[in-house]
């Protein structure tokens, strides 16, 4: 249960992270955000209810921060749950109040087919995913640098700064594109 | 290898992020609503995230760049959740109605 540098707050976001431990507890805080993923998942994809599927989404999301932390980017798992959990979530959650689709909602899948050819579909892909990833040789390359919070920060203002200026005029144009869309048509 | 030992190999995160996306695309076949479809969606983008986070860690020479890339990512999926639900809420509007099967006026 050693941490590998300095205890507390500091080795927290230390980019070894959790799975410089090598331990037997990181190995079973991994299993839960599998678990917390593929459960959340199941829900999201699959409950009746558009809130209990936005609550599953969420659990599905925070287990896919876990996993980040796993990957030795605890700045990107971080981001991952003020994102994804805090932003996306409560805006899918707004929409689902505002345009209340459970009032007058038909019940059952979409049609006579879909269940299973959905699951014919989703099970082709998986498969196929899972039989590419596990048969293929990846090379691996020697790490040049940790990746490190501090060179995710000055790489993102030089190397990439073109691309950060571009993500946020998209974010601007969305912000107010979508403003002017859920605008048009209000009577009040 | 050990059960407790599979966050250190690059092909659990694989296939946990094939599963991901056959959840979503399962979803985005079988949701009635415009939301449910939303929320799948964003399944297949997590799925998409983890898979270049795994690659980032295990195989690429400058870590630096999956991360970037996958802060990259949760910037558009944000863009692309907000553009979608307004408009679900003008849809909404318009037919009182957010099932796809009621939004047929282009229909042939």
């Amino acid at each position: 249960m050693n941490p590998t540098d300095t205890s507390g707050v500091l080795g927290f976001f230390m980019a070894e992270g959790l799975a410089g431990y090598a331990d037997a507890a990181s190995g079973i805080v991994f299993l839960v955000m599998l678990a917390a993923i593929v459960i959340g998942g199941i829900i999201a994809c699959n409950s009746e209810r558009l809130v209990r599927a936005v609550a599953g989404l969420a659990l599905c999301f925070i287990g896919v921060a876990g996993i980040y932390y796993f990957l030795n980017s605890p700045f990107v798992s971080m981001m991952q749950i003020l994102i994804y959990v805090g932003a996306v979530c409560i805006t899918i959650a707004f929409a689902i109040m505002l345009a209340s689709p459970e009032e007058n909602k038909k019940q059952g899948p979409a049609g006579p087919l879909s269940g299973p050819l959905g699951l014919i579909t989703a099970g082709l892909v998986t498969f196929g995913m899972i039989g590419l990833a596990v048969n293929t040789s990846f090379t691996v390359l020697p790490k040049e640098n940790m990746g490190s919070i501090q060179r995710i920060g000055s790489e993102l203002l030089t190397s990439y700064s073109m691309v950060f200026e571009l993500v946020s005029i998209v974010l601007l144009i969305a912000i107010i594109g979508s403003l002017v869309i859920a605008r048009h048509g209000r009577s009040k | 290898m050990s059960i407790l030992n599979l966050h250190n190999s690059l092909n659990t995160y694989l296939i946990l992020a094939a599963v991901l996306f056959g959840m979503g695309i399962y979803g985005l076949v079988t949701r009635r609503t415009l939301v449910g479809m939303l929320i799948a969606s964003e399944l297949v983008l997590a799925a998409s995230s983890i898979n270049f986070m795994a690659f980032n860690r295990f195989t690429a020479p400058d870590p630096t760049v999956g991360q970037i890339f996958t802060l990259f990512i949760m910037a558009i999926a944000a863009a692309e959740a907000a553009i979608g639900l307004s408009i679900t809420i003008a849809v909404y509007r318009n037919y009182k109605s957010v099932d796809t099967e009621d939004l047929v006026d282009l229909n042939g």
